[in-house]
């Protein structure tokens, strides 16, 4: 059934309440996931228009092998970003990937603006356009309750919503997925909140038969055992992502305070350990991986103060990229502190890593006196946890001019106020949790989406730290690029990138033949080219000049890995980088 | 020896990763839908809260074959009942009459996705949630 059929397109105009089925064969050409949003992105796209322009899309997509396989879970988001003006591309887990799978959907485009507050929910058979006047202004949690309890497929559905993050359209506004994932990145949930969409239930419990069983089993069973039965996947089921708080930390890689420095002792309060030591209190995992590599841990307080018993727990999710915007980059020193900045972003529904950011600037310019607190109406400190939950809220209800203007991003709000050359933010994106070296910051700084995880920079540092051949400017950006390239690939699946040790190349093609997809490598490899070639055609379309990119002076003053960054080094990355995109 | 029946004794253990609905359905019902598992992992009120197995509880004398009119299923020694499904006729009573309703019937094909207990789930079960034991 999966093999040679059209892809299955799901078009919803807000504005006049259609629904309209395509299938579309000419996709095929681009096996799925990030293939098909590409060429659907590129479609409907008003390039020059406004990211909250009505007429924007939103595009949700999945690929061939979403649920088939173990570890392929993912589900990829496509947008004008609000943040950055141009590409925004996103991924999400849990059970959107398997509910738009058997929904019968492999994309769903969203255009247009409703005339008041809405929320979709999508099944198999149907399309409904219900009334959330009731659900704006409630928190990600009651929104998520309440959508439960209205909507249809219990185990079988994902719910997508926004807090009032996205409502109130600030430009790193997130979507959650299923609690406990997000579409986080570039601000999908400020988009969201431009088209009056609270929330998309979808619901998917198609039949789908199996039409070549024996040799199906054989290569799940295959890569199912390999997941559970060897150590690939070990590091994110055991401690999970934030077992790289103490291995950054004694690399010199983790950013602290701003990225004032890239270590400090009381890392090992927020390590991996410490947090599954005292919180944590069980794992889940996406629908179809075995790993469980979602941690949730506990978090116990006190309140009405003042009488000795009274106590509210919480159950959150921690990650290491979590623990590094809301943890170290706020000079945080004791993991129940990062556990209440998390809550309070899950709730208000915004981007954790650009929040962090955003607030740990924000410190370092009222210390240097380029904001006052007549405009924060906070006093913020490295190390001080509660003026920090107070200035979340304020990002949301903009008091003031100043928070105005951080609602729009970091790299916005230091043009405005200055503290640019602090500001951690690349490509107008603030930046992940790694402070490893030149190909980290030049990855954020060119790739597709300025994303840690467009080209994973802060591992070829890693690789290339003691290879002097490898280490050679011309060697990195090649690097760079091709690991860029090779991803595309993988994100057309969309496995999870946690898996891509498991699902190399070969393995990628036996299982899609399996499926009936006749793909080789050397196709998959061409195919990841060419979506890397056409993602950057369009960024450039909505304005992006990779000369204009430059690199806030933080990254070089702040040791990397024992070693300071030399600038004219990093000069010629990025000019070699600029000759590459130019030559793209 | 007895035959054993599945248990989900191991519920908080669980990570909700459906493998074991995943393989329900690919090796029993050639479906790649975990819709088509007679084992179904949900949660009692979302993800924060504790998930729960609806499974087949392996009734002695089970009442879904007592009322099954053509013999499409059988009692199974031990608890719990095999299924034929080229016997079956349609008729949804084995659903209906489940004490713990847990049988799924597709209307589409007409046949009821029901658990034969032959503990292929609990082979994919990577986090000791699953067991087969006698009754």
């Amino acid at each position: 059934m999966l093999s040679n059929r059209p892809a299955r397109v799901l078009l919803i105009d807000l504005e006049r309440k259609e629904i309209i089925i395509e299938q579309r064969e000419d996709l095929n050409d681009w096996l799925g996931g990030v293939g098909f949003a590409t060429c659907l992105f590129k479609e409907y796209l008003l390039p020059e228009e406004d990211a909250f322009h009505p007429s924007q899309p939103v595009v949700l997509a999945i690929g061939p092998m979403a649920t088939i396989y173990p570890l392929v879970t993912k589900a990829v988001a496509m947008f004008k970003s609000p943040l950055t003006g141009e590409l925004g591309e996103s991924y999400a887990g849990l059970r959107l990937a398997m509910s738009m799978r058997f929904a019968g959907y492999d994309a769903i485009v969203i255009r247009g603006r409703a005339a008041a507050p809405v929320y979709l929910t999508v099944t198999p058979r149907q399309v409904h356009f219900n009334d959330a006047r009731g659900l704006w202004g409630l928190s990600t949690e009651e929104s998520g309750h309440i959508l439960r309890q209205l909507s249809p497929g219990s185990g079988h559905r994902s719910t997508l919503r926004i807090g009032s993050a996205g409502e109130k359209q600030v430009a790193f506004a997130g979507v959650v997925v299923d609690t406990y994932r997000h579409f986080g990145r570039l601000g999908l949930g400020a988009v969201f909140g431009s088209k009056n969409l609270k929330a998309l239930v979808i619901h998917g419990d198609l039949n789908i038969p199996i039409e070549n069983s024996a040799k199906y089993s054989r290569i799940y069973e295959k890569i199912y055992r390999q997941a559970v039965e060897t150590d690939i996947m070990e590091k994110y089921h055991g401690l999970g992502t934030t077992g790289n708080v103490e291995p950054l930390n004694a690399l010199g890689a983790l950013p602290v305070r701003n990225f004032q420095a890239s270590s400090y002792p009381e890392a090992v309060n927020l390590s991996g350990e410490t947090f599954a030591r005292e919180t944590l209190i069980r794992k889940l995992s996406c629908s179809g991986c075995p790993i469980g590599c979602i941690h949730i841990g506990l978090l116990r307080r006190q309140f009405a103060l003042g009488h000795e018993h009274e106590y509210e727990s919480v159950a959150v999710a921690y990650d290491h990229e979590l623990v590094y915007a809301l943890g170290t980059m706020l000079g945080l020193t004791d993991h129940r502190h990062v556990y209440a900045l998390i809550e309070k972003v899950e709730q208000l529904g915004l981007d954790a890593i650009s929040a962090g950011v955003a607030l740990a600037w924000a410190t370092e310019a009222q210390e240097q006196a380029l904001i006052g607190r007549q405009e924060l109406q906070v006093e913020l400190s490295f190390g001080q946890m509660a003026p920090y939950l107070t200035a979340l809220d304020n990002i949301i209800s903009q008091p003031t001019a100043f928070y105005q203007a951080l609602a729009r991003g970091t790299w916005f709000a230091a043009k405005q106020y200055g503290g640019s050359q602090f500001a951690c933010t690349l490509g107008k994106n603030e930046v992940a949790g790694y402070h490893t070296g030149y190909a980290n910051i030049i990855g954020q700084a060119f790739g597709a989406r300025h994303s840690h995880l467009d080209n994973a920079g802060y591992a070829i540092d890693q690789e290339v730290q003691n290879n002097t051949a490898a280490a050679a400017p011309e060697e990195i950006v090649e690097r760079i690029v091709r690991e860029e390239e090779m991803r595309n690939a993988l994100n057309c699946l969309i496995i999870c990138l946690f898996a891509r040790k498991i699902y190399q190349l070969p393995v990628v093609a036996e299982a899609l033949s399996a499926l009936g997809l006749s793909w080789t490598e050397e196709e998959l490899l061409s195919l990841g080219q060419k979506i890397y070639r056409e993602k950057m055609a369009l960024k450039k379309a909505m304005g992006f000049r990779p000369e204009e990119i430059t690199i806030p002076e933080r990254f070089l003053e702040t040791s990397a890995m024992q070693q300071r960054l030399s600038p004219e080094v990093l000069e010629s990355l990025r000019r070699r980088m600029v000759e590459k995109l130019a030559a793209l | 020896m007895p035959n054993k029946i599945l248990q989900a004794k191991g519920m908080n253990r669980c990570i909700a990763c459906y493998s074991c609905m995943l393989a329900c359905a690919r090796v029993v019902y050639k479906s790649f839908s975990p819709r088509y598992s007679a084992i179904q992992i949900r949660t009692r009120g979302g993800l924060q809260s504790k998930l729960a197995a609806d499974i087949c509880r392996g009734c002695l004398d089970a009442p879904c074959a007592t009322v099954c009119p053509s013999e499409a299923i059988l009692p199974r020694a031990g608890g719990g009942v095999k299924f034929n499904r080229k016997k079956c006729v349609g008729c949804a009573a084995c659903a209906q009459k489940c004490v713990v309703q847990v049988i799924y019937f597709d209307e589409q094909d007409c046949r009821p996705v029901i658990c034969i207990q032959c503990g292929i789930c609990v082979g994919f079960c990577p986090h000791e949630v699953l067991s087969m034991e006698v009754r």
